[in-house]
């Protein structure tokens, strides 16, 4: 079942068509992964699924994007609802100067919940799913910054999931860590795909095909195929897809 | 700790709205917000325009009794005789003679001092003379012009031999110690912004130290020592409290730094108290504001163009 | 030594002389108010009112002259100035119109206080009819610190990362909660160095309050905001200036007593922003 579906997807920044008729269902608890070479729009796209373009001036966006059949794009639609239900993880990690225990009860606490009793449960909750639960548990109230680039972003993501989002979007999150930390959120992305759908940029094509179960290719703001990993990796239809998994391309 | 409460809360989870239409509570909590800030924000424009506004139109009220051409090219200013006079030439050329004696102690005190603290000093004596500096730009300048009274005058008056110690000189010093934090400080704020691999490109081809500041770093800095000493001007053409304590003000035009000296920022304060409302003199006294807030806008002006303009090159 | 060694040498030489030209008079400046001054400094002093002319007796009317106009510019200046930063980094479209505002804000920064002084004058004392008053010299002081406020507010919030702003956006913050949970307590130290900075300032300024504000001479306390008040800075330039036979204790003493409540507000700054630093390098 689509989770998202998105379909003639048009985006411009002021007169630069960065994305053109894109059009792609997301599946529900599956892990889609957008690959393609920089510049290709594929970061930019993943931008459009929790309106974070719209902090860009100058961004017009035109097409369909529902999620669950609802209209993204609409006037009267609450930005604020929908990205507690669509979550966020960047490509740099980018923890409050706040506590561990703060960063994780941020979202919560700006959704109305005040119980401390109610809040620690969520943030050991968020924090085991993230698996950093062991790693900080005894020192909660210590500052975030103190921790290392992996653990931060361990963080980050659960400080998403403390919102329980439905979808969980992932900006190139495993770019600034290095190779043992990388696996480690990796390992995470596949656990935690039988609760959330999640859809992630990656640069790294073995990245894609180790983790997830869809794979969208972008070029020059275009979508050129989207498919099962498994098939894009081994019989793509389109040659520009088989030219960049090869890594015959530019 | 956290475990044990588990079982109970995990019932109340966070239920989300399935609906993604408007909601009401969050859009009237910040479109309020938002309109309160927009019109502290507006507030302060509005306010901006108004000085703007309002010296004009008190100053330019003066060219209904006096021309152009008198007020500004004339060489008395006797406001207060039977015949009044407002020629503001005495008066700039106070200002001019004033800023001109601060800047030329400032200029090359304050940049050694800024070279010195960027590049010679070590960390802590850094952090102690950038303390210091700060400070001296925190002494009012009612208490500058104090000590301008009772030390620095008898010295000025003993040193040169003269009648009265206070003259163009006297404020000279005591302006270029106000002008001094801001050279100082920015100066020093370009010097820190260039980045270190000016410094070992230079060093590792085998020039000193000083080669290197003065072959490289200073001029890799110059657009925003330029700046800082025109805002050092800036501050220096402003100055009031100070000069009026102790330059003496005679309004005629100054013909050495020996002599007394009246300056527009002087001539404003002193006088002001004794204006009839909307009358010729205290028009005249907004028009000296006016050439005032255009020298220091023109001053501000190029300072702004060449701190980008350096900028934009560095790039 | 080689000639490169020695032209150094000379060459260090020279900056550290301008360095001590530097700091040798200022603290030789604020050496001798101390020295001069800390001998008149008592309880009467402090708390006296003024007699004979100002030439015996305390300050205090001064004091708590200043005090009042102080609060009073602080509270008019503050809440304009911090949420005009806020408008102009957070809500306001960048554009010409904003880097227009920016360049005026940032030439009144350099406008000579004196100026401020015709403009109080002419709109608050005169065309609003406040007179020579308490309010009108905190008005014109606030008009003055204004620019210095927003200027230190909106370099403090725009060092705020971006990233913090998407994160807390992403998380389903709405707008406001962002600034307010996220962005100010970011720029807080800042915002608040930049504050009392500018407050300092307007302690210690006399050309402006020469203008709306001062009492020559006003043996009482104001009783609101609409009178006129003595006030510190103003009374050491009149006591310099216009008062012959003036024991010289009696400036020495005032002149230390301003310093000293503008370095109280110089300290508080530093010490923020010092600790703030550290934080930061943490």
């Amino acid at each position: 079942m689509a989770k998202i579906s998105v379909d003639d997807l048009n985006l411009f920044y002021g007169d630069f068509q960065a994305l053109k008729n894109i059009s792609l269902n997301i599946e529900e608890k599956k892990v889609t992964a957008l690959i393609g070479p920089s510049g290709c729009g594929k970061s930019t796209f993943l931008r459009t699924l929790n309106r974070m373009n719209d902090l860009i001036s100058g961004v017009k966006i035109t097409g369909d994007l529902k999620l669950e059949e609802q209209e993204i794009y609409q006037k009267d639609v609450d930005v604020v609802s929908l990205r507690r239900r669509v979550g966020m993880v960047f490509q740099k990690p980018n923890p409050f100067p706040k506590s561990i225990y703060e960063n994780v009860a941020y979202g919560p606490r700006r959704y109305g919940i005040k119980n401390k009793l109610q809040l620690d449960s969520i943030v050991e909750k968020s924090l085991k799913k993230a698996a950093l639960w062991d790693e900080v548990k005894d020192r909660l109230n210590k500052s975030a910054l103190g921790l290392s680039g992996g653990q931060q972003q361990r963080l980050c993501i659960a400080r998403a999931l403390a919102m329980e989002p439905e979808v969980l979007l992932m900006d190139e999150p495993t770019s600034a860590l290095d190779p043992i930390a990388t696996a480690k959120i990796e390992e995470l992305i596949v656990e935690l795909k039988n609760e959330y759908t999640i859809v992630i940029v990656t640069h790294s094509m073995q990245q894609a095909a180790r983790i997830s179960d869809e794979t969208a290719f972008f070029l020059m703001g275009e979508l050129v195929e989207a498919d099962k990993t498994q098939k894009i990796f081994t019989t793509p239809r389109d040659q520009r897809t088989e030219d960049y998994v090869t890594g015959r391309f530019g | 700790m956290l475990g044990s409460q588990e079982m109970v809360v995990n019932e109340e989870k966070m239920v989300h709205r399935k609906s993604l239409k408007r909601n009401i509570k969050h859009r009237i909590w910040e479109y309020l917000i938002e309109k309160i800030i927009f019109i502290l924000g507006i507030t302060s424009v509005v306010i901006i325009s108004l000085i703007f506004l309002f010296l004009f139109r008190s100053g330019i009220a003066l060219f209904k009794d006096v021309s152009v051409k008198d007020f500004l090219f004339g060489s008395n200013w006797f406001p207060i005789s039977v015949n009044p006079q407002y020629g503001i030439l005495p008066l700039v050329t106070g200002s001019l003679l004033v800023t001109t004696g601060a800047i030329l102690i400032s200029v090359p005190i304050g940049v050694g001092c800024a070279i010195y603290i960027s590049e010679v000093a070590p960390p802590k004596t850094k952090t102690v003379l950038k303390v210091i500096i700060e400070f001296l730009s925190a002494i009012p300048s009612v208490v500058l012009g104090f000590l301008g009274i009772v030390v620095l005058s008898s010295w000025v008056r003993i040193t040169f031999n003269l009648s009265s110690g206070f003259t163009a000189l006297t404020g000279s010093i005591l302006v270029s110690l106000m002008a001094l934090p801001t050279i100082i400080s920015i100066s020093d704020d370009a010097l820190n912004a260039l980045p270190m691999e000016y410094r070992e490109a230079s060093l590792a081809l085998g020039a000193t130290k000083w080669e290197t500041i003065f072959n490289v770093l200073v001029p890799a800095a110059s657009s925003g020592i330029i700046a800082a000493i025109m805002l050092g001007i800036g501050r220096a053409i402003g100055e009031t409290m100070t000069v009026m304590m102790v330059t003496g003000n005679a309004a005629k035009i100054p013909d050495s730094f020996l002599t007394s000296a009246r300056t527009m920022t002087a001539t404003i304060a002193a006088e002001m108290g004794d204006t009839v409302r909307n009358g010729t003199h205290y028009h005249a006294l907004f028009a000296v504001g006016i050439v005032l807030l255009m020298m220091t806008t023109v001053i501000n002006l190029i300072a702004d163009f060449v701190l980008h303009r350096g900028r934009r090159e560095g790039r | 030594m080689n000639k490169k060694q020695l032209e150094e040498k000379i060459a260090f030489s020279v900056l550290t002389v301008t360095m001590l030209l530097v700091v040798v008079p200022t603290l030789l400046i604020i050496g001798y108010i101390i020295f001069k001054g800390i001998g008149t400094i008592n309880w009467e002093f402090i708390s006296a009112m003024p007699r004979k002319g100002m030439r015996e007796g305390g300050i205090f009317p001064a004091i708590v002259g200043t005090i009042y106009l102080v609060l009073g510019t602080i509270i008019l200046a503050l809440p304009l100035g911090i949420g005009s930063a806020i408008y102009l980094t957070e809500y306001a479209k960048q554009g010409k119109i904003t880097r227009l505002i920016r360049l005026a804000i940032m030439n009144l920064a350099g406008v000579p206080s004196v100026v401020y002084g015709l403009f109080g004058l002419g709109l608050f004392v005169l065309f609003l009819q406040i007179g020579t008053s308490i309010l009108a010299g905190a008005l014109t002081l606030a008009c003055l610190i204004l620019p210095v406020v927003i200027t230190a507010s909106e370099e403090a919030l725009k060092s705020v990362p971006q990233s913090y702003r998407e994160a807390s956006l992403a998380l389903g913050a709405t707008k406001w909660q962002t600034i307010q949970k996220v962005v100010i307590p970011h720029a807080m130290p800042g915002i608040i160095t930049g504050a009392i900075l500018g407050i300092g300032r307007a302690a210690g300024e006399t050309a402006p309050i020469l203008l709306t504000v001062a009492a020559f001479f006003l043996p009482r306390l104001p009783k609101s905001v609409f009178d006129q008040a003595m006030v510190l800075p103003y009374h050491l330039y009149i006591i310099s200036t216009q008062v012959p036979n003036m024991p010289q204790e009696i400036q020495y003493g005032t002149a230390l007593v301003l310093l000293g409540l503008v370095s109280i507000f110089f300290m508080i700054a530093t010490v923020i922003r010092i600790k703030f630093k550290m934080a930061n390098r943490a």
